[in-house]
């Protein structure tokens, strides 16, 4: 008897004991909530994360997983305010998303001093993976080499070989820029002009006035969200594409097409790395996303948030900690990737996410046959093409 | 073809007009504010959410009930300005006999909550709104190419400019409307319904932002933060012009526009602070600013 009494008492121990090792992880949503990222990333990559939790389930690999959301309001400064106080004293183990290249290095740096991680989706800049490379960091959807190298290598080679650009005046527009003109000189092509305006700009007409006498058959757009809609708008009015003049929106989402409309959109290319009617799979995590953000259509951003979550838990996970940032991140280098938005992949050493990207053309109102219907499918550039050779990245990790 | 500072000539013309288009915008926007202000000495910080609205509900008009570009010009302004009414009389006809710092704060306030709404229900990257038929297309003018629409722009918008600038300084109506501001007791002696007649002025500086909108709604991207990017630079331009001065709205309007326009040319990283710049000296220099009746 006394011996059942002391095993019942064993086993209630080791109950106890089980449920202490626990994992808490908390992961923290740093985003654009309210101005002009906001629909390609905001409220949406909120719920792709929350998602990408629900997914993993956290209870049958003994983990609770905490999401809290914050507002980095475009503001460097701002943004690793809330990523040092997280940090310190909300005990968030991860960030994830940081559109906005500027807050994004800013934030990198504070992951590193703290030894988080830090997933970046939302933001574009390859000097993340660059020069500014970190242990503690992970550039999962795109970056300006890619976009650059997808987008106007592909125009460059179509006869498109005379660019301007209209360049957003703040880190993402020149890296954006430096890179499409790279793309371009190797390929034969030259810039003829470039200037930069102010984010958030609303009338581009002296600009557009710049680039239509300049004559270059391409005028590249080096900005985002609702400057490069206004640019594209006011290309229209002022006949910059009757004038066989074409734009080539660098860096675009499918929430732009919904905004500008297919009427002013159509033949754009463009370079994602997600469409949501890509497959079955994107079609029904899709479904899911839109019951959250209803009439609304996920973008690479949004997607990215999710994947890169998921295989953040599952490194954790395995770990059975989130404790050290660089061991997690090291972690998601030796697993290979595998989740329903882009397959099976890596993560290099250098921190950036490899998988296959996507050259599309906005298509026209006679062509889109349901709502959301926008983008046809040109080319696909192959996983290891399309993103930068580690040998060019200048990233401290790799040369080390 | 000569040049200035290793600029075409005809690239600047080019620039002037695009400057006085971007003017008549300001011009316009900052007209309603001073109406607002020098009449009622409201600071009006809800004057970019209502222009804001216009556009908007410019949108929701032709997207729910087919309505078009040219009856919502005059819908619109009526519709808005009537939120306004709605707005004056349920708050700001409270704060009349305190400080402006009061006035300026609520509409601060009321701003930010309008903008939040719009943004919940309609997401920031906005809504398309096309330009009308009879306004597609362009004339190119040797120089540049002009737009039909942006020609039709600074034409309307300079004669709503001037209209209300009559009606306000050279009516019946606008001198008891004045006398109103300078001695409303007296004006009350003399039978006139001084509160009503700032509610209505309240509306009708608030329908002016309206129009202002749906006018920038075939150009501009309709979104809910379209209001917060322009309002600064305008009242901007209403301390340069001289608080309360309709004719120094319109005429500051306008030339900044200009301003501004060959800053894009020369020095576009500077395009978005050189109206501040000014703001400086004028207010360094003449601190009632350049149309200003004294402080």
């Amino acid at each position: 008897m006394r011996l059942i009494a002391s095993l019942a008492f064993a086993a209630a121990l080791m109950t106890t004991a089980a449920h202490a090792q626990t994992t808490n992880v908390k992961v923290g949503v740093l985003t654009d909530m309210s101005s002009l990222y906001a629909d390609d990333t905001g409220p949406g990559s909120v719920a792709a994360a929350k998602m990408a939790v629900a997914d993993f389930n956290p209870a049958a690999h003994n983990m609770k997983v905490d999401i809290i959301v914050a507002d980095h309001q475009n503001k460097p400064d701002i943004g690793s305010s809330i990523a040092r106080q997280w940090f310190d004293t909300q005990n968030v183990d991860a960030i994830v998303d940081v559109p906005n290249s500027a807050v994004a290095l800013a934030v990198s740096d504070v992951a590193r001093e703290k030894n988080k991680a830090l997933l970046v989706s939302g933001a574009a800049i390859s000097d993340l993976t660059g020069p500014k490379c970190s242990p503690n960091t992970v550039h999962w959807t795109y970056d300006t080499w890619m976009l650059a190298h997808a987008t106007a290598g592909a125009l460059v080679k179509n006869g498109g070989d005379s660019w301007f650009f209209l360049t957003s005046d703040y880190a993402f527009g020149h890296a954006l820029e430096r890179d499409a003109t790279a793309v371009v000189l190797a390929n034969g092509g030259k810039v003829l002009g470039s200037v930069a305006h102010p984010l958030n700009n609303q009338d581009f007409s002296s600009f557009l006035l710049q680039a239509q006498q300049s004559k270059a058959k391409i005028i590249g757009l080096a900005n985002a969200g609702g400057d490069t809609i206004n640019s594209i708008k006011q290309g229209a009015e002022f006949g910059i594409t009757a004038g066989g003049q074409h734009f080539a929106a660098l860096l675009f989402y499918i929430g732009d097409v919904e905004a500008l409309g297919l009427k002013v959109a159509q033949g754009l290319v463009l370079t994602e790395t997600f469409y949501w009617d890509m497959n079955d799979a994107t079609r029904a995590w899709t479904k899911r996303w839109q019951v959250e953000r209803p009439g609304k259509y996920p973008n690479m951003n949004q997607a990215g948030v999710y994947a890169a979550t998921l295989h953040y838990l599952k490194a954790v996970a395995a770990l059975k900690s989130a404790a050290d940032g660089k061991a997690v991140v090291d972690e998601m280098k030796k697993m290979p990737t595998d989740d329903p938005l882009f397959g099976k992949g890596i993560i290099r050493a250098d921190g950036r996410k490899i998988h296959p990207a996507y050259l599309f053309q906005v298509k026209s109102p006679a062509e889109s046959k349901y709502p959301g219907d926008d983008y046809i499918l040109k080319a696909t550039i192959p996983a290891d093409q399309a993103f930068r050779p580690m040998k060019d990245d200048n990233c401290p990790l790799v040369t080390n | 073809m000569f040049e200035i500072f290793g600029v075409p000539s005809y690239a600047l013309f080019g620039q002037l007009l695009l400057g006085l288009i971007n003017g008549s915008f300001y011009a316009l926007l900052s007209l309603g504010l001073a109406v607002i202000f020098g009449m009622l000495n409201i600071i009006n910080f809800t004057h970019g959410a209502q222009y804001m609205m216009g556009a908007f509900v410019a949108y929701m008009l032709l997207q729910y009930l087919g309505i078009n570009y040219w009856a919502a010009l005059v819908i619109v302004p009526i519709l808005v300005g009537a939120t306004g009414i709605i707005i004056e009389r349920l708050f700001l006809a409270r704060l009349q006999k305190l400080d402006p710092l009061y006035g300026l704060l609520l509409t601060f306030g009321l701003a930010l909550i309008i903008e939040g709404v719009f943004r919940n229900y309609y997401g920031s990257s906005g809504k398309p709104y096309d330009i009308p038929d009879a306004l597609q297309g362009g004339h190119n003018l040797g120089f540049m190419f002009l737009p039909n629409y942006r020609a039709w722009v600074i034409v309307f918008s300079l004669a709503v400019c001037l209209v209300t600038w009559f009606a306000i300084e050279r009516t019946r109506l606008g001198s008891y409307l004045r006398a109103a501001t300078e001695n409303p007791t007296l004006v009350r002696a003399f039978g006139i319904d001084v509160p009503r007649l700032v509610t209505l002025t309240y509306g009708f500086g608030v329908g002016l932002a309206a129009l202002a909108g749906v006018m920038a709604a075939p150009i501009y991207n309709v979104s809910p933060q379209m209001g917060s990017d322009i309002i600064i630079v305008v009242f901007a331009v209403v301390v340069i012009g001289g608080m309360g001065s309709i004719m120094g709205a319109i005429l500051t309007g306008f030339t900044l526009g200009i301003v501004e326009g060959f800053t894009k040319v020369f020095f576009p990283e500077a395009s978005n602070t050189v109206i501040f710049v000014i703001m400086v000296i004028v207010l360094l220099i003449r601190p009632a600013g350049l149309f200003g009746r004294g402080i």
